[in-house]
């Protein structure tokens, strides 16, 4: 959509690593992406490949210990959000960027009033009076399409179904009109009916206020249809990233096809069994010195062994982290 | 709500007398003689006529429904009368107590002040010093102050008060002379230095109990932080850009406290029962010392009354607890 546009978040070689019993867990290695002004960015990838991990990494919402943000530069408005002051960066959090988790049946708190919790950012990041904040508060959960939103200003989460809470943490999220939003698989927790709706909502919200969004998720079908722009996680790293249209069209990395081959299709014939990707994701106990998807790949050839695949350039803003697919030769 | 707590109230009652029905029938049943700490010159027809002096004579089915009576009738008429001047006791026979033959409420009320200070005192303390360091050492788990607070409250769980309270004695007392060893009762507060001495002689009990009172709470609070601390809604709180201390002190403490509220609603009784060994160590004549002379006396109205109005105070404090449950979690409704 908004090619060539300005970049609102850029991240260089981010590396982070979680300190465990005996040793450490290379969650994140050395991921490099931008986000331009309202775009879409989908992110997709298995579970455990570190695509939360990611988006917390930035926000410094990760617990350390045992997290550790080794490396990498996160370049928001200026600033460098990893090497910020506590309090400019509590400012981007909530304020700036707007954060939506997976699960909203435990993402909210239990003893406060939705009112109170969608208040609390508005009053802290924008100064907002208690009244201006309420009359504020309504309006984001009328935006979220919630009815009767100022008789429900001082309903507990309990009292919502799992649906309203997810755009209840959404109307949270969207409190101060952030530039950009981060949604953590926001529909993953949610039945089949209920993620649609709330796809729906994501897609009107982006057109109306603009900002930019990052989806992270494991379903493919939902990124067909909203994203942008895609870019897909595996082992810690981003090994293939491309438009939605090129990366369905023209998938490069071997993974990132064997993952298309796994979507179901209701045109098949039914006696066709899901396909799958044998094999179990790595959990990497140092830096990958090789390509971490060697051993499930089924081109893989010598060089995938000694080293890890650099993101090699295919055409207009579409790369991938493959030997095989860059015809790199053994020699190398 | 409302209907909730009547409806309790209620339920309440049953389980009261039955529960005056066993102290009754455990103490008719326990082997034990008013008339044995009498001198052995009395011969016994006379012993049996002060037994039957006492009442001893009557069957359970007659004592029992007197003492009832009594409690729940006389002793509240007498309260009464003596509050606004009125005559509804009319002279009936008030529970007396075998050793001493004055009223056993009378004697309550007189040893009630010492231990609502010194225990009560022991409890307040105890629970303003748990929380805190609960809440310390749950958010910063297994650095050095969590790891002394773990350490103090194992010594507070495993030192016993006759352990303890003779330890501070030996220190403070007979070392280094500070305070007094000896709780004087008599001693009343009328000015600044009459309170500085009150205060004195309240430390060292009030810290030996406050220890095990801390050890407890302490332990409970940090539990509570801990579970919570590790939940959702406190990434989404962090997330919202809200600093450690609302994160920690308004949405971490908030939940944590529920549980915490019933276990401090719940100890509280424990104080009216009175610290039984540190009362003796100190000398301290509360409750728990008068239970425990009018249980080497076998004075059996005594010991009915005071156990029978713990019990009715634990079941009100649980009550209370419930309550309270309530009132904290907005999850908890009871209509």
């Amino acid at each position: 959509m908004p090619d060539g546009a300005q970049a609102v978040l850029d991240v260089r070689g981010l590396q982070t690593v979680f300190k465990v019993r005996g040793g450490e867990v290379h969650a994140v290695n050395d991921v490099s992406f931008d986000l331009k002004a309202g775009e879409l960015l989908g992110v997709v990838g298995e579970s455990g490949s570190g695509k939360s991990v990611t988006m917390m990494s930035l926000l410094g919402l990760l617990p350390s210990p045992p997290a550790d943000i080794r490396q990498g530069r996160v370049t928001f408005e200026g600033k460098d959000l990893l090497q910020v002051d506590p309090a400019t960066l509590r400012d981007v959090r909530g304020g700036r960027i707007g954060f939506v988790f997976q699960d909203p049946m435990t993402s909210l708190n239990p003893v406060f009033t939705v009112g109170y919790q969608i208040m609390e950012p508005l009053r802290s990041h924008m100064n907002l009076s208690k009244s201006a904040a309420r009359d504020r508060a309504q309006e984001l959960l009328e935006l979220v399409g919630i009815p009767s939103a100022r008789a429900r200003l001082d309903d507990y989460p309990h009292q919502f179904s799992g649906g309203m809470r997810q755009r209840v943490m959404i109307a949270i999220a969207l409190a101060c009109d952030p530039k950009v939003l981060i949604a953590d698989e926001p529909t993953t927790a949610l039945d089949v009916t209920i993620q649609a709706q709330i796809i729906e909502l994501m897609k009107d919200l982006r057109d109306k206020l603009g900002m930019a969004v990052i989806w992270i998720t494991h379903d493919l079908g939902v990124i067909a249809g909203i994203a942008d722009r895609v870019m897909v996680m595996y082992g810690g790293q981003v090994v293939e990233q491309a438009p939605v249209k090129e990366l369905f069209g023209n998938p490069k990395h071997p993974y990132t096809q064997a993952l298309l081959t796994t979507i179901p299709k209701l045109s098949e014939e039914r006696a066709r069994r899901l396909t799958v990707i044998e094999g179990q994701p790595p959990i990497l106990g140092e830096a990958p010195s090789a390509c971490s998807f060697r051993d499930r790949c089924p081109r893989a050839i010598p060089i995938c062994a000694r080293r890890n695949p650099p993101r090699f350039e295919f055409g207009d803003r579409h790369d991938a982290a493959c030997f095989v697919a860059a015809e790199v030769s053994d020699a190398g | 709500m409302l209907t909730y707590i009547i409806r309790r109230l209620l339920i309440s009652i049953p389980a009261l007398l039955l529960i005056a029905f066993v102290i009754f029938m455990l103490l008719e049943l326990a082997p034990g003689d008013p008339m044995a700490s009498m001198p052995l010159t009395i011969p016994a027809e006379v012993k049996q006529q002060m037994r039957e002096a006492l009442g001893l004579g009557e069957p359970w089915w007659v004592r029992f429904p007197l003492w009832l009576k009594q409690f729940f009738i006389v002793e509240p008429a007498y309260w009464i009368d003596s509050a606004f001047g009125t005559d509804l006791a009319g002279g009936q026979q008030r529970i007396i107590s075998f050793q001493s033959r004055s009223p056993v409420f009378d004697t309550i009320a007189e040893r009630m002040p010492q231990t609502l200070w010194v225990v009560g005192m022991s409890y307040v303390v105890g629970v303003a010093i748990a929380l805190p360091v609960g809440i310390i050492s749950a958010y910063r788990q297994y650095s050095v102050f969590d790891q002394a607070g773990t350490f103090v409250s194992m010594i507070g769980f495993s030192v016993p008060p006759f352990f303890s309270g003779v330890l501070l004695i030996v220190i403070f007392s007979v070392s280094l002379g500070w305070l007094p060893s000896i709780y004087d009762t008599t001693h009343s507060v009328t000015d600044w230095d009459s309170f500085v001495f009150q205060l004195r002689q309240m430390v060292m009990p009030v810290m030996v109990l406050a220890l095990q009172t801390t050890a407890q709470i302490s332990r409970y609070m940090r539990a509570a932080m801990l579970d919570n601390l590790g939940q959702d809604y406190v990434r989404t709180a962090r997330a919202k850009g809200m600093s450690e201390r609302i994160v920690v002190l308004k949405h971490v403490l908030r939940n944590s406290m529920i549980p915490v509220i019933t276990v401090i609603a719940l100890g509280i009784p424990s104080i009216f029962g009175g610290a039984i060994i540190t009362e003796q160590i100190f000398k301290v004549n509360g409750l728990g010392q008068l239970l425990i002379i009018a249980l080497q006396g076998n004075d059996i109205p005594m010991v009915m009354t005071l156990t029978f109005l713990f019990a009715v105070l634990i079941v009100m404090f649980n009550l209370i607890a419930d309550v309270l449950y309530g009132v904290f979690d907005p999850r908890i409704r009871y209509d």
